[in-house]
């Protein structure tokens, strides 16, 4: 009996392994829907859409390195005696942080590897973050619907340089000593409450003994827990959204045309965090980052040259660097101007680059979803403004470096000051017309393309004499890629009369919107793509080329 | 006495006073005075000096004065010393090539013999520092962290935190101590060549020196270990900020162009 009960499910075979384990998992966590809507989500293949992976991945790797490091690290302003391996600071008085950090890099088993792979990550993630969102705002993906991802993004980069500064900080060596000195100094410029919020900070007068262990809890916990929170939601909102694709035969912005996450992006993302994960290994296990032994041990008076932030504070270090020394006194006050006013155009500098989609979405006027990208060229403005910013980030990293480009140049370093200061406000000027123009060239190149063809290098004799280049016309898809765009209409005020004869207010702000609109799609700034009729007339063949 | 106090008043008095007071200096003075053995020295020293001047009025007279008085084109070398002498000559910044914000160091063309024999002109027109004996600016006896200590507090500030240079004002700069002799190091913080300041001994003592230059050899030296690899100049984060984006980056982006580029094919049917 038993045994016919039993054979009676096997005749029809035992479901295979895998398919249990399914089973099993979708009776208690009901996955089955939500592996069945996901694992075939298309994404669209494009180098550029993987620099977001680069730093989802460095970031697990800061992650993952900094739980080795909190093992050994002592967050701790104790004052020890160096006893260690490393000879030329022993007997050296420091803090207990920097010994930790000593004793990481020479006596923990694979501490300076794991240490080197932290911070080299930590660069290379603020540099992915920067190049990602660059990408983001050249080819307009920032459009609607994703103008929040857009922010949440922009959030990660500025905690991220917060983490990273916080970071930079906890070895209290000579070097980020000299940072956190900067910091205080900055805070010390606000009126009225900077003092305050300086003695808040440090538990007292800088640097008091707190500050390392404070760093502590916001490097490790606070900081990364909401960057942790806010990829999670980056990324909830790539696969809610659907990635962006680049115009092209039969791409539409209702489809997506890629490959499948399971199993082909699932294999490719994997062996990407593997490449990126070796990749930074390999350059952690050739490149020294931060040698805090040969930087010796944090003391208030000593400091030296060459003492800059890592580069993603680079440009609030140029910020101060190259503002004059101006200063107000007054019933016995100082405001410290040469200080304050660059910490006013810090935050300044990067949400001029936030806020950028809002304006653009405000003076289109477009409440369309886009999900097709912008080739930049097809955007001057955009691009422009883009291009802009970036020389103005640039220029102060110039400044925030001056005495490396003196030294290395064989520059005056006042030079360079002189030179940046200049730049701050004129290069970003130049580089938004010339940004422009160049666009304006490429959408007339492209439009000479679409009507002319491709330039074969051929060159042709014609039975009378005359030398002619031979034009090869364009594929039909090459034609759909060039020609897919939008092209907007400047908004124009509306009627200021009503049917009724009554001449209506015109507000300031929509007198604005038109006459940036105009700037933005007027004649001056976008070259007509070509029609139809234009193509049809100049290809069916009245024997010219 | 009291027949001597009666002629103290002698006209003549004051003049065998004095004749009794010189006899005593000279006596004095040939009995103290260093033996003869001096006198070979002094000749070779002549000779030094007179070779060293005729040195100078070839090679540096034009811009220093004849007698090293100094011009509009160079300052005067009365009490510069003969440690002065042996750092500028003895590093190429002397003679210089042409004016400009500061001298650099370049291809040494007097011999160390010649050298010396400048020096020994020089100290020869007012009194200033010798150049170091071995022992000095040797190894022996230097404490290195002391070093680390007292570079950081009096160096770093433009050397950089391992004497790796940096930039002063209007295109003058700190150069690197990488490969600097010992015995320069030493002439310079003793002497403050061009824009750096001097440390005699009474700021910086002898011991210090030293400590200075142990620490500078253990961290910048030909034997330095590198224990985290490559250290990209030692200038800090300005050269990690350019190897991350360069290198790290660039490599990254490399690679996702390459992944990208091998999709998996649609399969034609």
């Amino acid at each position: 009996m038993s045994t016919t009960a039993n054979e009676a499910p096997r005749s029809r075979g035992k479901a295979p392994a895998g398919e249990r384990v399914a089973d099993w998992a979708d009776g208690r966590l009901g996955i089955y829907s939500l592996a069945k809507a996901n694992m075939r989500k298309i994404f669209p293949d494009h180098w550029s859409f993987m620099l977001g992976e680069i730093c989802l991945y460095s970031f697990i790797i800061i992650i993952l390195t900094g739980v080795y490091l909190t093992l050994f690290f002592h967050p701790s302003m104790n004052e020890v005696t160096y006893h260690g391996s490393y000879v030329p600071l022993q007997g050296q008085l420091m803090s207990e942080a920097y010994a930790s950090t000593l004793d990481i890099s020479f006596d923990v088993r694979g501490g300076l590897l794991i240490r080197q792979i932290h911070h080299w990550a930590a660069l290379i993630f603020l540099a992915g973050m920067f190049v990602h969102m660059m990408r983001v705002f050249f080819t307009g993906a920032f459009r609607k619907p994703r103008e929040i991802n857009w922010l949440f993004g922009f959030l990660l980069l500025v905690l991220g340089m917060f983490t990273g500064f916080t970071g930079y900080s906890l070895p209290d060596d000579l070097l980020s000593g000299t940072g956190i000195r900067f910091m205080e100094g900055a805070i010390l410029s606000v009126p009225i409450v900077g003092t305050y919020i300086s003695f808040f900070l440090f538990g007292g007068e800088f640097p008091g003994h707190d500050f390392v262990a404070r760093f502590y809890s916001i490097h490790i916990l606070l900081l990364p827990g909401i960057m942790l929170g806010l990829v999670v939601g980056h990324l909830i909102l790539v696969f809610y959204h659907k990635h962006t694709q680049f115009a092209g035969p039969g791409k539409t912005n209702k489809n997506v045309v890629g490959m499948p996450l399971l199993p082909v992006y699932m294999a490719k993302a994997g062996g990407f965090f593997f490449l990126v994960f070796g990749v930074i290994a390999a350059v952690s296990a050739i490149a020294t980052i931060n040698p805090i032994w040969a930087i010796g041990p944090y003391r208030p008076d000593q400091v030296s040259t060459g003492a800059q932030p890592d580069w993603y504070m680079g440009f609030s270090e140029g910020l101060i660097r190259v503002m004059p020394g101006w200063e107000i006194n007054f019933w016995g006050h100082t405001l410290a101007l040469g200080v304050f006013i660059p910490l006013l155009i810090f935050p300044l500098v990067l949400v001029a680059i936030a806020v950028y989609p809002f304006i653009e979405s405000w003076v289109t006027g477009d409440k369309r979803e886009h999900h097709i990208l912008d080739r930049p060229r097809n955007a001057p403005t955009r691009t422009a403004f883009g291009v802009a910013w970036m020389t103005v980030y640039f220029v102060l990293l110039i400044g925030g470096g001056n005495d490396l480009w003196a030294t290395h140049f064989h520059l005056s370093i006042n030079a360079i000051t002189w030179f940046v200061r200049i730049a701050f406000f004129v290069g970003p000027v130049l580089a938004f017309i010339a940004t422009k123009r160049i666009c304006l060239g490429l959408q007339r190149r492209d439009k000479e393309k679409v009507l002319h063809g491709r330039e074969s290098g051929i060159i042709k004799r014609l039975p009378h004499g005359e030398f002619i280049e031979v034009h090869e016309p364009l594929s039909q898809e090459q034609l759909h890629t060039l020609t897919a765009h939008d092209q907007y209409r400047p908004a124009e005020i509306g009627p200021t009369v009503d049917e009724n004869g009554v001449e209506r207010k015109v507000s300031r702000g929509e007198k604005l919107r038109a006459k940036l609109s105009e700037s933005y799609y007027g004649e001056e700034s976008q070259i007509p793509k070509p029609t139809v009729e234009e193509y049809k007339e100049i290809t069916s063949g009245h024997g010219h080329h | 006495m009291k027949k001597l106090s009666a002629r103290r008043r002698h006209p003549l008095a004051a003049l065998v006073v004095l004749l009794l007071a010189l006899a005593c200096t000279g006596g004095l003075y040939a009995a103290f005075a260093p033996a003869s053995k001096a006198q070979a020295d002094e000749t070779a020293q002549s000779l030094a000096i007179d070779e060293g001047k005729k040195l100078y009025a070839v090679g540096c007279a034009s811009c220093h004065g004849t007698g090293g008085q100094g011009t509009t084109d160079g300052p005067s070398l009365v009490g510069v010393g003969a440690a002065a002498v042996d750092f500028q000559v003895g590093t190429g910044r002397m003679p210089a090539q042409q004016p400009g914000a500061q001298v650099p160091k370049k291809k040494v063309i007097y011999s160390q013999a010649e050298i010396d024999q400048l020096a020994a002109y020089i100290a020869s027109l007012g009194a200033g520092p010798a150049v170091p004996s071995e022992e000095k600016y040797g190894p022996e006896g230097a404490d290195i962290a002391k070093g680390g200590e007292l570079f950081r507090t009096n160096c770093a500030q433009c050397h950089n935190f391992t004497g790796k240079g940096g930039a002063l004002t209007h295109g003058k700069y700190a150069p690197t101590l990488e490969g600097v002799d010992p015995k320069h190091i030493y002439e310079a913080m003793q002497t403050g060549p061009q824009n750096m300041p001097s440390f005699p001994d009474t700021t910086l003592s002898e011991q210090n020196k030293k400590d200075i230059i142990a620490y500078l050899d253990a961290v910048n030296g030909d034997d330095t270990v590198e224990p985290g690899g490559l250290s990209l100049g030692g200038l800090g984060p300005v050269s990690e900020g350019l190897f991350a984006w360069v290198f790290g980056l660039g490599a990254l982006i490399a690679v996702a162009v390459w992944v990208a580029a091998r999709t998996a094919k649609a399969k034609k049917s």
